[in-house]
């Protein structure tokens, strides 16, 4: 099925809060061998400048994959999840996640194309504070194979 | 960590090279860790039944692990302020205690403004490149 090319610029209502734990940054630093005390460490994420523990930079795709599942879920969108395969990933960090951040993701369809039966779709999901400060954009191509 | 200095900094300068070993257990521990179960990453019967040659190693944990040569380098995991791959091949993941090998290199592409640099990274498994385009752009003052 083509992908409607008026779904571009769609948007969809901000996720519920996510609540960033400084033992999930943990588990995640540990499951990608990210040694950086700034990970583990308040005290040494605050003598590096930040208020508290940092995540990992790709942290991001915790929170945003789970929001982009809204277009998956959209039956105008009508992608065949059984076949998709992530093709792209972008993050755009406007500052590192930290613990103790309360993130909202809000999720906009970017593209949406087919190219010899393949259709792209390409989401955006902005990460936000609840106070609206700009934390991190996360931007992923999925592809659904003819 | 030691930090890289701006002034050391040049179009063409070579990262050091990083190398990591992928074991299924470590692709367990990053489906915990990430929330992504999606069973081709652990099980070999739906990974080969969905037309793959056997368990494959989540493109994001590839994209985790390259990350690691680029934040290793600058000394500072918040200098990276952008990052993107395209995903080319999958890493396949054998069922033994050797893994796999992902090899890392990269190099800088582009001095940018404000003190940023363009990273550009060349990420292989079994002697393929796994991500076909991997970038990252880094603050270096």
């Amino acid at each position: 099925m083509a992908l409607d090319r008026e779904l571009v610029g769609r948007s969809y209502p901000p996720s519920a809060v996510y609540e960033v734990g400084r033992a999930k940054i943990a588990e995640f630093a540990t499951a990608v061998g990210a040694d950086d005390p700034v990970h583990r460490d308040a005290d040494a994420a605050r003598a590096a400048g930040h208020p508290d523990v940092i995540a990992p930079p790709t942290f991001a795709i915790v929170v945003s994959l789970e929001a982009a599942f809204v277009v998956l879920d959209d039956p105008e969108v009508g992608l065949d999840y059984s076949r998709v395969v992530h093709g792209e990933q972008r993050f755009t960090h406007h500052r590192p996640i930290r613990a103790g951040d309360r993130l909202v993701a809000t999720t906009t369809i970017d593209a949406a194309r087919t190219v010899a039966g393949n259709d792209m779709l390409t989401t955006r999901v902005d990460l936000a504070t609840e106070e609206g400060e700009a934390v991190c954009t996360a931007t992923s191509m999925l592809v659904a194979r003819a | 960590m030691t930090a890289v200095r701006p002034t050391d900094v040049a179009v063409g300068t070579e990262l050091p090279e990083l190398v990591v070993r992928i074991t299924r257990a470590d692709l367990v521990r990053y489906a915990g860790a990430s929330g992504d179960f999606n069973p081709i990453h652990w099980n070999e019967r739906v990974a080969t039944s969905v037309g793959l040659p056997g368990v494959i190693a989540h493109g994001m944990f590839t994209m985790a692990l390259a990350a690691r040569a680029v934040t290793g380098w600058t000394g500072d995991t918040a200098a990276l302020v952008e990052y993107n791959v395209r995903f080319g091949r999958p890493v396949l993941v054998p069922d033994d205690d050797e893994g796999a090998e992902l090899t890392v290199r990269g190099k800088v592409g582009a001095l940018l403004e404000d003190g940023r640099a363009r990273v550009d990274l060349v990420v292989t498994s079994d002697g393929e490149k796994v991500l076909s385009l991997a970038r990252a752009t880094v603050r270096l003052a």
